[in-house]
């Protein structure tokens, strides 16, 4: 990683991190590295580590975390959270700092296809007759998408 | 006891082995499972684009079981997850509630909680229990060999499963085959994480993932490899052959669900039980439990 310039540092992240909902135990962190630990992401690559995550986001070292591709590893395992000693839910954290990125349209392709797929579908494989006629082979019942609702909640 | 059947996205159309196992074995032990032709997603894709978008969602699901005065019962580890922790949020969260009830509205909805949402191997492990299943079983699984997998949202966050299992020492899924009269293979990754979470961001770290519970569990010369989530499904059955080919791995590993056991375990057939969708063919298995 290249020198930190503290004049680049944002002291507000952390308070942003705090106001996601999960995001509140973020400043409780006193860097034991337990997560980082526990993480299964970690041990299959290294470029995602929830010690050092929490390190940059109390830094505020915005830019740099809204703009990785690391935050996107993580596999919501609540590992990390199961052991912390400072009860920070992690996991929660991680969610927080993913939607902040996320407001700055800084998403994987993937994610955001999912998302137009709930509005489309209310789910995220379509049901057409061909899944249902399937379904009632093996004597069970159809299914129906609600995409109105969905398109509703999500605007 | 009763409750409404969560099926979710995947299960209902990539896993019908799943859910036809789940609700022939449910009948069999006197749960009764109703549909609800309302329900959608639970929400969870959008929980790394936006919290309060998959609170809304699965509030919307929570309100409809309200609505009907039923406990949701889902079969997908990452649902019953999402739905539960909705509900904790919401009860415990007044300004989040009303953030979101502005939000169902429209839709002519409100949650007012609580509403009680539990996995379907909680409900058997609770509700019926590892006894009254042993009294059920008519032919016991002798000689068969399965590995458990939970799967991380069964077992954690540990606020919301404290009371049923321990993330540290989980038992209850081994608790639930052993009443089948199958033995339960003791494997050091039992707790390993499938990877399936980031599968949609990198494929390479999902598989290093699976692939090191996928190699344990071939080494314990078990049968199978026994699942309760449909995304563990994608990763340990969907992702093998690939991973195997990247790690030179030349056992397979069968992969079933642990209603499939149990209902052969009933007396049901490998045929009703969709056995025929098990991609990774657990032959061996069932030659001995059908000969």
């Amino acid at each position: 990683m290249s020198r930190i310039n503290l004049n680049d540092l944002d002291p507000s992240f952390k308070h942003r991190v705090a106001e996601q909902p999960g995001g509140q135990g973020i400043k409780a962190c006193f860097a034991c590295k337990a997560c980082t630990a526990a993480c299964p992401i970690t041990a299959v690559d290294a470029r995602y580590d929830p010690r050092k995550i929490i390190r940059m986001a109390l830094l505020g070292m915005t830019e740099e975390i809204l703009h990785s591709d690391f935050i996107w590893l993580c596999s919501s395992c609540y590992g990390c959270q199961e052991v912390c000693p400072q009860n920070v839910s992690f996991t929660e954290v991680m969610f927080a700092i993913k939607n902040l990125a996320a407001a700055e349209a800084c998403v994987p392709p993937g994610l955001t296809g999912q998302r137009l797929l709930l509005k489309a579908h209310g789910r995220l494989y379509e049901i057409s007759d061909f899944e249902n006629e399937k379904r009632e082979k093996m004597g069970l019942p159809r299914i129906k998408e609600h995409p109105e609702d969905y398109d509703a909640l999500l605007g | 006891m009763e409750a409404l059947l969560y099926l979710g996205c995947t299960v209902p159309v990539r896993n019908l082995n799943y859910e036809v196992s789940a609700r022939l074995t449910a009948e069999r032990l006197g749960i009764t499972f109703r549909d609800h032709e309302d329900f959608g997603c639970c929400g969870y894709p959008l929980k790394s684009l936006d919290v309060r978008d998959t609170l809304a969602i699965a509030a919307r699901n929570l309100a409809i079981a309200e609505r009907e005065g039923l406990e949701i019962c889902a079969l997908c580890n990452a649902c019953a997850g999402t739905l539960a922790e909705a509900a904790h949020v919401l009860d415990h969260h007044p300004e989040l509630k009303e953030e979101v009830n502005l939000r169902l509205a429209p839709l002519g909805l409100k949650y007012e909680g609580p509403v009680r949402v539990r996995h379907y191997m909680r409900v058997l492990w609770e509700e019926v229990g590892v006894e009254a299943i042993q009294r059920a079983v008519t032919r016991p699984l002798n000689g068969v060999l399965v590995a458990p997998h939970y799967g991380c949202h069964y077992l954690k966050p540990s606020e919301l499963t404290k009371g049923f299992d321990s993330p540290d020492v989980p038992k209850t899924l081994s608790g639930l085959i052993a009443a089948t009269g199958a033995q339960v293979a003791d494997y050091s990754s039992l707790k390993e994480c499938c990877g399936g979470g980031v599968l949609g961001v990198s494929e390479d770290v999902a598989n290093a993932l699976a692939a090191i519970k996928l190699a344990d569990v071939a080494g314990t010369g078990a049968h199978a490899l026994v699942l309760v989530c449909p995304f563990c499904n994608v990763m340990y059955e969907g992702q093998q052959k690939k991973i195997a080919k990247a790690i030179g791995l030349d056992r397979k590993v069968p992969v079933v669900y642990y209603p499939q056991v149990l209902g052969l375990a009933l007396g049901l057939s490998s045929e009703e039980l969709g056995f025929k969708l098990n991609r990774v063919k657990p032959s061996e298995l069932l030659n001995i439990v059908e000969g």
